[in-house]
């Protein structure tokens, strides 16, 4: 397919990666924000290719795998009930909430679906008038204007029988979040691709700036991915802190103006709380006001559910790039994709599941550093 | 979940006031809302995400940086052998 075949070309990776080789003088650490970016980095052996300088930590930005388990028991706590259809994406029906997973609902009898996109669930109403058909509307700034979308339609069309339950989160203050912790390993990003073909980078401007960090805006594919490392390490070598679009193809300085002026009418920026990171201030969506007569959260009387995450998990310490999933006790044995224990095994993007899929668990970390050699 | 998938417009059309287009993607149709792209035309690249094209493949951009990577072996030996000129080296 075109525009995707070519940048999986082994022979153009290699040179981008022998590139790399004759730019790095030391060691760096690179964070990629995006849950698909991880998956190809991990899918692909990218990070086995590169130089041994270079570390890839894998960042927050698995919309699934953040949100909080109490919004996922808020979910099942509305897909049981019998007059709702819930409809979700994918991703999200094996995510465990206190008791059980969306599966589980639907083989106990609720009436889950799953939906390719949120404008599926409009069609569901209107064929289904007698039941209130709820929309799951999680994800980051990329699937914001879809899920606005569909509020703003069933209000133009006067459906009545449809509500979201909103866990919208926004890239930039996670990112802030990652830089502030006093820990902080992160000495570079590597820029959500499609949240920016939406937001552009002008807020990711000042982050560079009062942070003296190089980000650059790079794609999935795997050849976007060593075009985006090696800017970034050529701006560390240089000792430069800039902004960079390593995804000229799809995203603009300004983003899509249209998408975001939808955005602004249906959602106003609130507190979210992370799965795995706590609550970040300003760093969520939920529905303006003006559109709360769509509120699943309201109409369904859920907001007072509270949940906490098991102890042993270090899916918090893994989002802040602290650590790895190769170092937790737990990974591979108690915790696995059929068993998950937080945030970053519950979903095929999350950096554990990514490992755990492609096999990492069963490989030591003297033979990935061989390979790597 | 922020998969989105280049495909090639192949028909315009309309559903209840929404711009909606037909996309093919290397054989696959599917159909996808074009309230956000809203110059699209058939035969353009969009890239569409849970049914929306959220942004319009930049042919020429993408045609330029490809063509930069695919040749970066040739400009290391250029510059390997000249030591100046970095700035026409660097990726657009």
């Amino acid at each position: 397919m075109k525009y995707l075949d070519e940048y999986r070309d082994q022979r153009v990776a290699q040179k981008i990666v022998d590139e790399i080789k004759r730019t790095i003088t030391r060691p760096w650490v690179l964070m990629e924000v995006c849950g698909g970016q991880t998956h190809s980095i991990v899918k692909y052996g990218l990070d086995c290719l590169l130089p041994e300088q270079v570390e890839l930590v894998h960042g927050p930005g698995c919309p699934v795998c953040v949100t909080s388990l109490e919004m996922i028991d808020r979910a099942h706590a509305i897909a049981r009930k019998p007059n709702v259809t819930f409809c979700s994406f994918g991703d999200m029906l094996r995510v465990p909430g206190s008791n059980g997973d969306l599966f589980k609902i639907k083989s106990e009898g609720g009436d889950v679906r799953v939906v390719y996109s949120p404008l599926d669930c409009l069609k569901i109403a209107r064929a289904n008038p007698g039941r209130q058909v709820v929309f799951f509307a999680i994800g980051f700034e990329t699937t914001a204007p879809a899920n606005a979308m569909s509020v703003w339609q069933a209000r133009e069309l006067g459906i009545q029988n449809f509500s979201v339950l909103v866990s919208h989160v926004l890239v930039p203050p996670a990112m802030t979040g990652i830089l502030e912790s006093p820990n902080n390993r992160v000495q570079a990003f590597l820029g959500p691709g499609h949240v920016c073909a939406i937001s552009g980078w002008v807020e990711y401007e000042p982050i560079v700036d009062r942070y003296q960090v190089p980000i650059v805006i790079t794609g999935f594919e795997p050849i976007d991915i060593l075009q985006g490392v090696l800017m970034c390490i050529r701006q560390l070598e240089q000792g430069r802190a800039e902004l960079e679009n390593g995804y000229a193809r799809a995203v603009q300085r300004e983003g899509n103006p249209t998408a975001q002026s939808m955005i602004n009418r249906v959602f106003r920026v609130c507190d979210r709380a992370w799965r795995g990171l706590g609550v970040i201030p300003m760093s969520g969506f939920c529905l303006a006001e003006e559109f709360r007569e769509y509120d699943a959260e309201r109409l369904f009387d859920v907001g007072h559910i509270h949940a906490t995450e098991p102890a042993i998990c270090m899916s918090g310490e893994i989002l802040k790039g602290l650590k790895k999933p190769l170092d937790c006790p737990a990974f591979g044995k108690e915790c696995s994709p059929e068993n998950p224990l937080g945030a970053t095994m519950v979903s095929a993007e999350g950096a554990c599941a990514a490992y755990y899929n492609n096999g990492r668990h069963l490989i030591s970390i003297e033979s990935l550093a061989a390979a790597k050699g | 979940m922020c998969l989105a998938i280049p495909g090639k417009i192949s028909a315009l059309h309309e559903n209840v006031g929404v711009p909606m287009a037909k996309v093919d993607f290397g054989g696959i149709t599917r159909e996808a809302c074009l309230s956000y792209v809203p110059d699209a035309r058939v035969g353009d690249y969009v890239l569409v995400h849970v049914g929306f094209a959220i942004s319009k493949v930049d042919e020429e951009e993408a045609a330029r940086t490809y063509q930069y990577l695919s040749e970066m072996d040739q400009l290391s030996e250029l510059q390997d052998g000249e030591q100046d000129g970095d700035e026409a080296h660097e990726v657009p």
